[in-house]
């Protein structure tokens, strides 16, 4: 099966792109990788459902080749859920501004105290910046 | 059983502001789904797999549910903790789960989410296609961020965006595998799936198999993708973090056993499982024992028994499975119950915190009995549940004989050990320690008025509590239909013929 190899490309750089946006710590940045990643995603459905063809209605078709209808009916779906996710986010998002006017992501407070506790024993300087990083890896 | 729920969602949504059509509505849906659960699984094991072909389509181009063994055991065990987490969120009152509020406005939404949860799980568990099984992920995943983020505080919302951004960011992984899956082999259905992975290559089948596992194993918790876990679920309310601690997990868990069974046995990643299973217990129960805030300290526990599941899923034999399978059933319902009597200690204690707790077993023998019990099972004291399925995992290990087996039954009763240090470590300091903190028993006090114990909660978690002790006592004929349930995934001839008619015989 020969595929577009320009869609394959436009799903890369959507895919790609959204990664690193989903990285972000700020809410809204990573919601907008996700929609990109989404997307991306979608149309990896499309190039798999082979080559193009007419509607896939019965009685629109040409007589030419039909396009095969389920990964649309599949990606239409995931298309629903998606919107149904980015709203939550929002929700989410807009909830966080309004209880912290931040839309950052914070650290944990629980396990940053752990760590703490474990520096306090060691009394170890150099290990203080280590663990700093992993707690704002893990509150990403 | 999920158009159910979903009609009972929207009635209580509808009748948002009658709290006690809400309660009316839900208690018997959920009482529906038990019964109907049970007369499943008795078709399931009597009559074998029991297919739904959806709108009247064949397996090729329609949606399949499948009921078989493994899934009307699934069902069961989910309908019964979720009815018990039900009656115990009815039972505390005008749903407290608003902490800055008086305590008295109710939630709304509560009902409404934990119905939608229900029907998402169920889905989960009976669909017959991959992507149905993502819709159901979605739907139990979009109840679940509602239930998490409930009231909306600091705390939650910021535990909520941790965990939002993991499972979007997973359920974007098992999409993409979907997409190469149909690209590779023209269908989603699970039973077509199985034979037509066997016409492809290799390594396709190895991508596509890592793939959904990476995806599944970051819903399950599986140790390099679990540190979401224990971040998001202490901060929620305690009937919400019980359901989610019972189910949400082991949907993931569910989702791998119904894959690597079914769809690549020939491709599997045992080894690359058992390791995982290994640094999943070991790092789990490590992070357990460090931890003050019971809360926290179950939740790593949580992800640490998962391993034991990966553990029997890995093993890939009967008995491992079958194991695997009794786990399951064990651990939703200990682990529900837990997070339920940690409640109790919260109204007791007013903190779940064991630096704030102290003398509890005088103050309040009936939660020093309700926690001791469930806690024991976890860490799998003999004769209880956990022990049977920790033994039954053993023996299996020790069957397979591989050094990676060995040793995993070598890490797996470290685990236990470790768990029950853990546990007990929390029952000294909370139960029996001088009660330096000054607790009074009368618990939190909320809105001007204390929120003390009650029957109404305290039934609904003793229930749980028996239910874990009958498991113990029903553990033969539970076990010979784990052990059923196991052949038919080891075989997978029932449950192609079922869905693909003779047809579906290699």
């Amino acid at each position: 099966m020969s595929v577009n190899l320009t869609l394959v490309l436009v799903a890369s750089v959507l895919v790609g792109a959204g990664a690193y946006l989903f990285l972000s710590r700020s809410l809204i940045r990573a919601l907008m990788g996700f929609l990109l990643m989404g997307n991306g995603v979608n149309l990896f459905f499309v190039i798999g459902s082979g080559p193009p063809g007419s509607p896939p209605i019965v009685g629109a078709e040409d007589g030419g080749p039909m396009a095969d209808p389920i990964p649309q009916a599949l990606v239409l779906t995931a298309i629903v859920i998606t919107l149904a996710m980015t709203a939550f986010v929002l929700a989410l998002a807009h909830r966080s501004w309004q209880v912290a006017r931040d839309d950052l992501v914070p650290d944990d407070t629980e396990s940053a105290r752990i760590h703490a506790r474990s520096e306090a024993e060691d009394g170890d300087e150099e290990a203080y910046d280590e663990t700093d990083d992993t707690t704002g890896e893990e509150a990403r | 059983m999920v158009v159910l729920p979903l009609i009972g969602a929207g009635l209580t949504l509808a009748a948002a502001r009658r709290t006690a059509v809400q309660r009316a509505v839900s208690l018997t849906v959920l009482v529906g789904m038990t019964g109907m659960a049970a007369v499943l699984l008795w078709a399931a094991d009597t009559q074998g797999p029991q297919v739904v072909f959806v709108g009247g389509w064949t397996a090729t181009e329609g949606i399949v549910l499948v009921v078989d063994r493994l899934a009307a055991l699934m069902i069961i065990v989910s309908s019964v903790v979720m009815l018990a987490v039900l009656s115990y969120s009815i039972g505390q009152g005008a749903s407290s789960f608003d902490e800055e509020s008086d305590g008295q406005s109710p939630l709304p939404v509560f009902h409404p989410a934990l119905l939608v949860l229900a029907a998402g799980v169920t889905t989960t568990f009976i669909s017959g296609d991959l992507f149905h099984l993502y819709v159901g992920f979605e739907m139990l995943l979009s109840a679940s961020f509602v239930l998490l983020t409930l009231g909306g505080t600091v705390e939650r919302v910021r535990a909520g965006t941790t965990y939002v951004l993991v499972s979007l960011l997973s359920s974007l992984i098992f999409l993409a595998a979907i997409g190469l899956v149909y690209a590779a082999t023209g269908t989603i259905n699970l039973a077509l799936l199985s034979e037509r992975l066997g016409e492809i290559s290799l390594g396709t089948v190895a991508l596509l198999n890592l793939m959904l596992l990476i995806g599944f194993a970051v819903k399950a918790a599986v140790f390099p993708m679990s540190g979401w876990l224990p971040e998001s679920y202490p901060t929620a309310p305690a009937p919400v973090t019980a359901v989610f601690a019972g189910l949400l997990t082991k949907v993931g868990v569910y989702a791998m056993i119904r894959t690597q069974t079914l769809l690549f046995p020939q491709a599997r990643f045992d080894d690359l499982l058992l390791v995982a299973a290994l640094l999943t217990m070991i790092v789990g129960i490590l992070g357990a024992i460090a931890q003050d805030d019971i809360k926290r300290m179950l939740s790593f526990t949580l992800v640490s028994h998962i391993g034991f599941l990966i553990f029997g899923i890995a093993l890939g034999s009967t008995h491992g499975l079958a194991s695997a399978i009794f786990y399951v059933i064990h651990h939703i319902t200990v682990q529900t119950t837990l997070f339920l009597v940690l409640g109790l200690v919260e109204r007791v204690g007013g903190s779940s915190d064991t630096t704030k707790l102290g003398d509890l077993a005088r103050i309040s023998p009936v939660v020093g009995v309700l926690f001791f019990i469930p806690a024991m099972n976890l860490a799998g004291i003999p004769p209880f549940s956990g022990f049977l399925g920790k033994v039954g995992l053993v023996q299996a290990g020790v069957e397979q004989g591989s050094w990676l087996a060995l040793v995993l039954v070598a890490g797996s009763v470290l685990t236990s050990l470790l768990t029950l240090y853990a546990v007990a470590r929390v029952w000294g300091r909370a139960f029996w320690s001088e009660n330096v903190a000054g607790v009074t028993g009368r618990g939190p006090l909320r809105g001007g008025h204390h929120m003390a114990l009650g029957a109404g909660v305290l039934v609904p978690t003793a229930a749980l509590v028996v239910v874990g002790l009958a498991l113990t006592v029903l553990a033969g004929p539970l076990f010979d239909v784990a052990t059923r349930a196991a052949a038919d995934l080891t075989l997978r001839d029932p449950y192609l013929v079922a869905v693909l008619g003779d047809g579906g015989r290699p």
